[in-house]
């Protein structure tokens, strides 16, 4: 079978409609992980022991299982008690649940980061335990994370396709519904391909922006 | 409550394709990434031009995409894989990308004196990668190795959407027959974890007994 251009003008109109789909579960689900993320990095670092313990095997246990199983599980578990999802909130609470395992990590990481001086010239301040968080620690911690942060979003981004598999129709999904129509594979699942493939080549680009402008850690 | 063994043991020759899967997909992963990790740091443009190539392209895609195209698009350029091939294929090329710049990284993180030795002792090139910059290179690489084997055992969930029975296929299986949604799918959650953790424990043996003899070397 041989590429065809005219097939190709024909289909993407539908593509585009899949790209958005695409683009704002990538954009949710980024948000939803870097919210999760730093509360699980917040949990571990709890004084209450059961609460960091329970926080953290829970956190291993997510980053150690599929995300397609774990996406099947609130797309098909949560409806029998009760939690009915429509499917793109499922996909992004998958996403954000699973990324956001990842995002703590790198949160730990920024946070063990913040010189302990700084601790304890909050502490000498006499800032509260979440006034020492807001304006001392985060704000110190934050800007270097971003480029592994973006890392992370990028990889969430590539990871959409697997939404298609709950059948919110972002590219993947209409890439097949287009390949099964009119029986034409090779156009579709290229383009989606050539797709990803130049948004990650774009995405380094702004990766080494970001490492440059962010990257350093000033003392 | 039936016949919750013969599911049980629905879902545990699923464990055994994923298992099948991880193994194979593994050997060719490291095959990969030796080849394409070694070409990168190669004397000759053209070799680290190719090898650059596939890292970019593999890791640039998603996993699901690549596997999509290898089992609907390569039919038609008269290449019919069945989906066990395709499934090795694809996981082994993609995590191989990832592993190679894992090779990469740990050939230039060995110390330029070692290279100076290799010189010294007249070595040849390939000699001194072989006796002297390897074995101090594999220590540094085994954890992420082990890492990116998890990886590939959570992608091997992907298979299960070309009809490749595996665990997760095997859930949904049993999630169509028996109505039953917590039971399948957890109970793969479970055994996915069950797995990684395996693979964890294995790495770190593996790390310790290679570590013997080469203590006060490196780290």
């Amino acid at each position: 079978m041989e590429w065809d251009w005219n097939f190709v003008w024909e289909i993407m109109p539908t593509l585009i409609q899949g790209v958005k789909i695409t683009i704002l579960a990538t954009v949710l689900g980024s948000i939803l992980a870097a919210i999760v993320g730093l509360g699980i990095a917040l949990a571990r670092r709890s004084e209450n022991r059961i609460v960091a313990r329970s926080v953290g095997w829970f956190a291993e246990f997510i980053r150690g299982t599929p995300l397609l199983v774990q996406l099947y599980f609130i797309f098909y578990v949560l409806p029998d008690i009760g939690i009915l999802l429509p499917p793109l909130v499922a996909g992004v609470i998958g996403l954000g649940l699973h990324y956001g395992t990842y995002t703590a990590e790198v949160y730990r990481a920024g946070i063990d980061n913040v010189p302990r001086g700084q601790w304890e010239a909050a502490k000498a301040c006499n800032l509260g335990g979440r006034h020492t968080w807001t304006h001392i620690i985060l704000p110190q911690a934050i800007p270097p994370m971003i480029p592994a942060l973006a890392n992370y979003f990028i990889a969430m981004f590539k990871e959409t396709p697997l939404l298609s598999a709950i059948t919110v129709l972002e590219l993947m999904n209409q890439a097949k519904s287009v390949a099964n129509t009119y029986y034409r594979y090779i156009e579709p699942m290229t383009l989606v391909g050539a797709f990803f493939l130049v948004i990650s080549l774009c995405s380094v680009v702004l990766l080494r922006w970001l490492e440059h402008r962010y990257g350093r850690i000033e003392r | 409550m039936t016949q919750w063994s013969g599911y049980l043991g629905l879902i545990l020759q699923g464990a055994l394709v994923t298992i099948e899967l991880t193994l194979m997909g593994s050997v060719l992963a490291l095959i990969m990434a030796f080849l394409a990790g070694m070409g990168r740091v190669s004397r000759f443009f053209i070799i680290r031009a190719l090898a650059t190539t596939y890292i970019e392209f593999f890791r640039g895609t998603s996993i699901f995409v690549q596997l999509f195209w290898a089992y609907f698009v390569l039919p038609f350029a008269g290449l019919s894989l069945t989906p066990l091939q395709a499934g090795v294929l694809a996981l082994g090329l993609n995590v191989g990308a990832y592993a190679a710049e894992v090779v990469r990284g740990a050939i230039l993180s060995v110390g330029r004196e070692q290279y100076e030795a290799c010189t010294a002792l007249n070595l040849g090139r390939w000699q001194g990668m072989r006796h002297v910059i390897l074995p101090q290179a594999l220590l540094v690489m085994l954890p992420t190795f082990g890492n990116n084997a998890i990886e590939l055992l959570k992608a091997t969930s992907v298979v299960s959407l070309i009809s490749l029975a595996d665990l997760t296929f095997q859930a949904q299986v049993v999630r169509s027959q028996t109505g039953s949604t917590l039971m399948p799918f957890l109970s793969v959650l479970v055994i996915y974890f069950a797995l990684a953790l395996v693979i964890s424990w294995g790495i770190r043996t593996l790390e310790r007994r290679m570590a013997r003899g080469l203590d006060g070397v490196r780290v």
